[in-house]
């Protein structure tokens, strides 16, 4: 017989969004099941042994098992129940709500919530993904693979390694392989400026005396059994290498850090809308998807640098899926409330912006719960977006409301930067109240950042 | 008089700070807050940092405890630190926050655990299962 479990709301993934969304969901008084696949809770946190976690959320500079431990203790303190070694194989809509087939080691088991948080983290690109050419010897590794090995594993991924890209996983490493007596020859980054956040490149890189090479990519990969070599060049402001600067760099790994993206193979079983900006759920305010009851947080949405904003939209997220599944009780099919969304557009000095919608009926979302970084007291909807482009000579973000195909009325919101970087992401509270009323009437919500240095 | 430029890696904002030597006086400035001119002034003359790394473990499942010194010590001695840490094995259980070696190269700060280590169900470990 399949063993069944009920609950209000489940959480699949118990790192740090998922951790964050339980406890929340618990608070606010529904009975929640969080599922995890591994062993224990912490997500990719328990193999980040480096520290600065946690600078906005408890004003200390944490180690990522030091910060995942908070909220398992938080969770357990609760009374939370975690189904852990336990793999969600099948995720459909059912007459109550949801129906997850999951299996674990007891065989298979059918999980029913009325609510759904999707808190299943991102992956990283790998060699496939970013058309290196050659051979494909052992020694090729993405970045939080070889910290896997390392830090969890204990073992050497090799003795003379390249970097390609310069996301902060592959500055950590490069520090990480250093110190554990790894020759770290350089970071190749094909674009013009590093992908990791500044102080990495500083504590990680130069630190160490690594180069770090910007405008340059691997081309090819050479070796027979193990990396031997890779070739890398130059390339130029269209990113395609330039005939005659190639030149092979004797090696034999290969670390990859050249992106993540967000992971929703359950989002798309559910038939979620992704947002092709962020690869994540189209999100409201409060972390709801496009599809009623299904709810994302963290880096399944959008990939963030801190762990911090990860940890805060897991809050919102469990939060109004609490509240979502406890007005689920005893109400017939039918009965659920027509939403009245706003669109939110990013302009064009905006990789994206999350959230893309706002819900008029459902309230602030971020202020209160996470207590991070926010205007305290006056409720705000969190914004977290990336610019598009530097702009080192300051920039000005500007949130408006305006009809569709009209141009933006006064912004509700305003404020300055004295630089942007697309790998820095911002984050701003917008004052609830106003931001609803604008949006009223069939409006969209525009956010745009221009920059401040040429007029 | 001698001048060093370099971000501050204080907070995730990542200020630009500029820092001048003049014999004996050291001035600060891009920063945006009092912490950066501080720590400005220190990482110019000399820079500390927080090590971090991982111990080896026996009688559990689990191989490396991560450990941190609980505070900085010269970014000089990190490398010397790091070969303390080689021989060091750890059991548990450890709790985190744990000191897993005390005053850690006469600096002046010890070597504590960052995660739990608790008893294991399941050692000895046979092979050593991984965690993924």
């Amino acid at each position: 017989m399949i063993r069944k479990l009920e609950a209000d709301v489940v959480v699949l993934g118990a790192g740090p969004a998922g951790l964050a969304a339980a406890c929340a969901s618990i608070e606010s008084g529904a009975r929640t099941i969080l599922v995890e696949r591994e062993d224990r809770g912490g997500g990719i946190l328990k193999q980040c042994v480096h520290d600065g976690f946690g600078l906005f959320r408890y004003r200390e500079k944490l180690t990522g098992p030091e910060y995942a431990i908070r909220d398992q203790r938080r969770y357990g303190g609760l009374g939370g129940e975690i189904l852990l070694e336990t793999f969600v194989s099948k995720a459909a809509r059912a007459d109550a709500g949801f129906s997850l087939e999951c299996v674990d080691r007891g065989g298979v088991s059918r999980l029913e919530a009325k609510a759904i948080v999707l808190a299943t983290g991102c992956r990283e690109r790998t060699d496939r993904q970013v058309f290196v050419h050659g051979d494909r010897p052992a020694g090729i590794y993405t970045a939080g693979l070889a910290q896997y090995m390392i830090n969890v594993q204990g073992l050497l991924p090799g003795r003379t390694a390249l970097i390609l890209g310069s996301g902060d996983i592959g500055l950590i490493m490069a520090r990480r392989m250093t110190l554990e007596g790894v020759e770290v020859i350089g970071a190749h980054e094909i674009k013009a400026e590093p992908s990791g956040l500044s102080r990495n490149v500083r504590q990680c890189l130069v630190d160490w005396g690594i180069p770090l090479e910007l405008s340059s990519t691997a081309l090819a990969v050479h070796g027979r059994k193990r990396v031997e070599a890779v070739t890398v060049a130059k390339v130029g402001p269209d990113l395609a290498p330039i005939a005659g600067t190639e030149r092979d760099i004797a090696c034999d790994t290969l670390i990859l850090s050249v992106g993540l993206i967000p992971e929703n193979e359950q989002a798309r079983a559910l038939g979620v809308p992704l947002d092709p900006a962020t690869k994540g759920p189209f999100v409201d305010q409060r972390m709801r998807t496009l599809v009623d009851g299904v709810f994302a947080c963290g880096n399944a949405v959008h990939v963030n640098d801190l762990a911090d904003y990860v940890s805060e939209s897991g809050e919102t997220a469990g939060k109004a899926a609490a509240e979502y599944a406890l007005s689920e009780r005893g109400r017939g099919p039918g009965q659920r409330p027509e939403r009245r969304l706003a669109r939110v557009q990013a302009g064009p000095g905006l990789g994206y912006v999350v959230p893309q919608y706002l819900d008029l009926d459902a309230g602030a979302g971020a202020d209160g719960a996470a207590g991070s970084a926010g205007a305290a007291g006056a409720a705000g909807a969190a914004f977290y977006f990336r610019s598009k482009r530097s702009m080192l000579d300051g920039a000005r973000l500007r949130i408006g409301a305006a009809g569709p195909g009209e141009p933006a009325a006064e912004p509700v919101f305003k404020r300055s930067y004295l630089a942007v970087r697309p790998p820095e992401m911002e984050r701003v509270s917008v004052p609830w109240d106003a931001l609803a009323a604008a949006a009223a009437g069939g409006r969209e919500i525009r956010v745009d950042l221009e920059s401040a240095g040429r007029p | 008089m001698e001048t060093k430029e370099f971000p501050c890696i204080e907070c995730p904002k990542g200020c630009r700070l500029s820092v001048t030597i003049d014999g004996g006086s050291v001035s600060v400035s891009g920063n945006s807050c009092p912490k950066g001119a501080e720590w400005g002034a220190k990482e110019a003359v000399l820079p500390m940092r927080t090590l971090t790394s991982t111990v080896a473990v026996q009688g559990s499942a689990r191989r490396r405890l991560p450990v941190r010194s609980s505070g900085e010590i010269p970014l000089a001695r990190i490398k010397d630190a790091m070969a303390a840490l080689d021989t060091i094995v750890v059991r548990p259980p450890i709790a985190c926050g744990d000191a897993i070696l005390r005053d850690a190269l006469g600096l002046g700060v010890d070597i504590v655990a960052t995660d739990d280590l608790p008893l294991d169900p399941r050692s000895p470990p046979r092979g050593g299962r991984s965690a993924r």
